[in-house]
């Protein structure tokens, strides 16, 4: 079976003044339809770019590298241009950003915003359209749709303005929904709703999802598998179960330290020192070395992905050395 | 923002504002160096024959209607014109750094009734209270002319000095000196005014450029650089009535304007980029 | 809302009468006597002089005629004018104001429609070498004074090609029962090159303001996500970009009057258009102090106005600003 998307060194690269920088440095996965796979980082990891950069929304500074590929169905989305490009967007690949507040254009309504996206892809006219919009919003959930439409962005509070998102995104029935960090600006509650929601479109319709966190505790719950990213890599991926049960790159075992508990007793979370390196000075050999508590020599060489389970694939010396 | 003017290597990059400096350069050199060479800008050798004359060997640009060469006014115009911009664009600068660093240092009562002056002074465009100034003095001097452009120019200059003020005040550094006992007037002086210098130098550029126009249009007028002395403005004033019979009278010192001014925003807009100061 | 509209026509009020203040005040620090240098063109006695100082009030102390003063401008009395039979200022305002508008409110709707055109152009392919001179070409031409323009514009279109009249705001050889369309068209054509000139020289300012509010407002992140969803191109730019380019645009509007009435004072001299531009001009040359005077009055109470109606667009273009 292809997968619906499939992404195969992916590279991004920024121009600067003084030297070019590879955010995004040769990243591949897949996914299936109504598979939700998760990718995971810190901020500066890479994460945005590569969502980004899936439908050529980069921005002016950025570029592709060539040989990176992303095959929708087996097609190269990231080849299409013009009226091909404009037709995968919104239509095949949904895109619901970090912060509806700032997504959300705020001189128009937000019925208008979900209405035009209906019939920039679908055969309707504008009344059927509307309709549409409206009952598009009842299903995320925003109480009277009817006259929540005629409504600014800023008249509503920032879970109804990613409902809002979700449902533009949802408008022209896409088949893939990227969703970057759709969240991370919410309460701890409403987080659950709009993750509850995404979960909810992913069985009903089969949608393919591919969901951008830096926290692992908001996606160990809904995802299939999990895609941990650091300094422009993949440097783990394994399904969501096994990577908690046994994360095998000491980068991933940090992030799980850093989740808070919510059970249990209270334990001062770990967060690891340091940061995601600039892209302009990514250390020779393993990225994540200077920042690793378990680095030896070996560390002072590049290592490269390997599978050493069924689906679970590591970028470490030390998963070598075990096997 | 390190490196300072005036050395080679603070020409702007882009060409446009290589292109403004070298103009201001040539236009400044042909003012200052080229006047040994000229007759003298008031002679009227010939006004039975020598008027109106078209461009020639003997008169590059032809001759006006008293048969004055049109060169050698233009360039001793020049002096004149470039002299008035530069002085009453400093002058203006000068009077908006000092407003809009007290408004903005000050705050408060003192700040609201300023800005609130400076309000009302901007609802009357500049020309006509110039119109009002300079109607009331019968043949202004340069100096005076100097002054009354200079003083109603600095309103635009105050309000972003002042929000440059507001906006460093907080800073650390500010807070620093203040903490180690500077009075005010050295804060002023020593630490904020330094540091609107870059939006400044570019209000300057832009002012002088306002500046040329105004001179221009006030002499049109004949309210501005009084006869026999030359401007860019008066000379296109004394060959409206002959525009019929001879265009380029009127039509060289306008181009001069032109340059002047243009010249003189490109090299604005390119400190502009570099400063960040815009202020239109 | 009724609030805010309140609170900010008394804010327009405010200032309006400050303006006002400031320009009695100008007049009266100014060195240089108007009675006395109107008595250098006319040479009149010393009781004659007296009596025109008793009648303009000019023997009074200053806050006594202060307080006359802008007792006048509420009441909209503006005085009475030297020369022009000493006429009303206001009668003169209201006569001449009519011109002013017809060729302003032409150059306002010129320079905006085609500022907006050619600066939404420049921000769609802003970099490129052809924009770039555009870009240089809109700067060159704000550089150009406008009587200048104004003169070439007259001799080159007007006396050499005879394509449009250089003079007057219409044909007085017409005869007044020729059709109404051929009045319109007369008046057209006589206000072509002046609404030419003013339009030149104020284009390319509105052009480059608009280029750079457009690029600002194309790299916001409510316009790439209107891409994202596959909007078409035109749909981004001109009802997802454009709005939120429009709130400054507005601001603008309101910067462009003064600029808009001062070239227009050389302007309409030059094509000797009946408005309030030559008025100034005229008074300025017989010393009319009352005229002009009020003719400044106008036209700070037009630049207020101006300012309260583009901030009452603002809020109506976008609306976060309504419900504050």
């Amino acid at each position: 079976m292809t997968p619906l998307l499939e992404v195969r060194d992916l590279r991004v690269r920024i121009t600067l003044p003084a030297t070019t920088v590879t955010p995004v440095d040769g990243v591949s996965f897949s996914l299936n339809r109504g598979e939700m796979l998760a990718l995971v980082g810190e901020s500066g990891a890479g994460k945005s770019l590569t969502c980004l950069a899936l439908l050529q929304l980069l921005p002016a500074a950025a570029s592709l590298a060539a040989g990176s590929t992303a095959l929708l169905d087996g097609q190269d989305i990231l080849a299409l241009k013009g009226e091909a490009l404009r037709k995968i967007r919104g239509k095949r690949i949904a895109i619901v950003f970090q912060d509806a507040g700032a997504s959300l254009n705020p001189v128009l309504t937000v019925g208008d915003q979900v209405r035009e996206t209906v019939q920039a892809h679908l055969p309707v006219t504008r009344a059927e359209a509307e309709a549409r919009a409206i009952s598009l919003l009842g299903e995320m959930g925003l109480p009277e749709p009817a006259t929540q439409y005629e409504r600014y962005p800023h008249q509503l509070s920032g879970g109804m303005r990613q409902r809002v998102m979700l449902a533009i995104a949802l408008a022209a029935e896409p088949e893939l929904l990227i969703a970057d960090e759709p969240t991370s600006a919410l309460d701890v509650t409403v987080q659950a709703q709009i993750l509850a929601l995404i979960d909810r479109e992913r069985r009903t319709r089969g949608l393919g999802v591919l969901l951008v966190s830096h926290d692992l505790g908001v996606v160990a719950t809904r995802a299939d598998r999990v895609a941990v990213l650091y300094a422009g890599q993949i440097v783990e991926e394994a399904p969501t179960r096994e990577l908690f049960g046994a994360p095998s790159h000491p980068y991933t075992r940090g992030l799980l330290a850093a989740i808070p508990r919510l059970r249990g007793p209270f334990v001062a979370t770990s967060p690891m020192p340091g940061s995601v390196p600039d892209p302009a000075s990514w250390p020779s050999g393993c990225r994540f070395g200077p920042r690793c508590p378990e680095r030896f020599a070996r560390c002072d060489t590049t290592p490269e992905i390997t599978r050493h389970a069924p689906g679970h694939a590591v970028r470490c010396w030390l998963s070598e050395r075990a096997r | 923002m390190t490196d300072s003017l005036g050395v080679p290597g603070a020409l702007p990059r882009e060409p446009s504002g290589r292109a403004g400096v070298l103009l201001l350069l040539a236009l400044g050199a042909a003012v200052l160096l080229l006047p040994p060479f000229l007759p003298d800008p008031r002679a009227q050798p010939d006004l039975v024959a020598g008027v109106l004359l078209p461009p020639g060997w003997d008169h590059p640009l032809g001759t006006d209607h008293l048969s004055r060469d049109v060169f050698a006014r233009l360039v001793y115009g020049g002096r004149v014109s470039l002299a008035v911009s530069l002085g009453a664009a400093l002058l203006a600068v000068t009077l908006g750094a000092g407003v809009g660093l007290v408004a903005g240092y000050a705050g408060g009562r003192t700040d609201a009734v300023l800005m609130r002056v400076v309000d009302a002074a901007l609802a009357v465009p500049r020309l006509i209270l110039l119109l009002l100034v300079v109607a009331l003095l019968e043949r202004i001097p340069l100096w005076g002319l100097i002054l009354a452009i200079g003083a109603t120019g600095w309103l635009g200059t105050s309000r972003l000095v002042r929000a440059e003020t507001m906006r460093l005040r907080t800073m650390e550094f500010v807070r620093a000196a203040s903490a180690l006992g500077a009075g005010h007037l050295r804060i002023l002086l020593r630490h904020l005014a330094p540091n609107v210098a870059g939006p400044l130098v570019v209000a300057t550029t832009l002012a002088a450029g306002d500046v040329m126009l105004l001179e221009a249009g006030l002499s049109y007028l004949g309210l501005g650089v009084q006869a026999p002395t030359p401007s860019w403005g008066n000379m296109i004033f004394d060959a409206k009535p002959y525009l019929v019979t001879a265009p380029w009278v009127a039509v060289a010192p306008g181009i001069a304007i032109l340059l002047g001014v243009f010249a003189v925003n490109l090299v604005g807009e390119s400190l502009g980029q570099r400063f960040g100061g815009h202020h239109r | 809302m009724n609030r805010w509209l309140l609170r900010r026509a008394a804010s327009a009020m405010g200032t309006f009468l400050l303006a006002c203040t400031l320009l009695f005040f100008l007049m009266r620090l100014t060195p240089g006597d108007p009675l006395l240098r109107l008595s250098e063109d006319r040479p009149m006695s010393p009781e004659a002089l007296a009596n025109l100082r008793a009648h303009y009030g000019l023997d009074q102390p200053v806050t006594t005629q202060f307080v006359a003063f802008v007792g006048g401008v509420l009441r909209g009395d503006l005085g009475a004018s030297i020369e022009h039979g000493g006429r009303p200022v206001v009668s003169l305002l209201r006569e001449r104001l009519p011109a002013s508008l017809l060729l302003g409110a032409t150059t306002l709707l010129l320079n905006f429609s085609l500022g907006i055109a050619i600066g939404a152009w420049q921000a769609r392919h802003a970099g490129r070498r052809s924009e770039r001179w555009v870009d240089l070409a809109g700067l060159a031409t704000a550089s150009a004074p406008s009587f200048w323009v104004a003169i070439v514009l007259a001799w080159a279109f007007g006396t050499e090609l005879r394509w449009f009249p250089v003079a007057f705001m219409y044909d007085p050889l017409l005869p007044a029962d020729a059709s109404p369309l051929a009045h319109v068209i007369d008046y057209l054509r006589h206000l072509v090159l002046p609404a030419a000139t003013l339009t030149i020289v104020t284009v390319g300012v509105t052009a480059r303001y608009q280029r750079a509010t457009m690029l600002e407002a194309l790299a916001m992140a409510p316009v790439r996500a209107a891409r994202a969803r596959g909007l078409t191109e035109s749909r981004v730019r001109w009802r997802h970009a454009w709005p939120n380019a429009l709130g400054p645009m507005l601001a603008l509007f309101g910067l462009w009057l003064p600029i808009v009435v001062s070239g227009s004072v050389f302007v309409e001299s030059v094509f000797a258009w009946p408005g309030l531009g030559t008025l100034a001009a005229e008074a300025l040359a017989s010393r009319d102090y009352p005229v002009l005077m009020g003719t400044a009055i106008l036209i700070a109470a037009t630049v207020v106005a101006a300012s309260f109606f583009a901030d009452l667009a603002h809020r109506w273009v976008d609306p976060r600003l309504r419900t504050t």
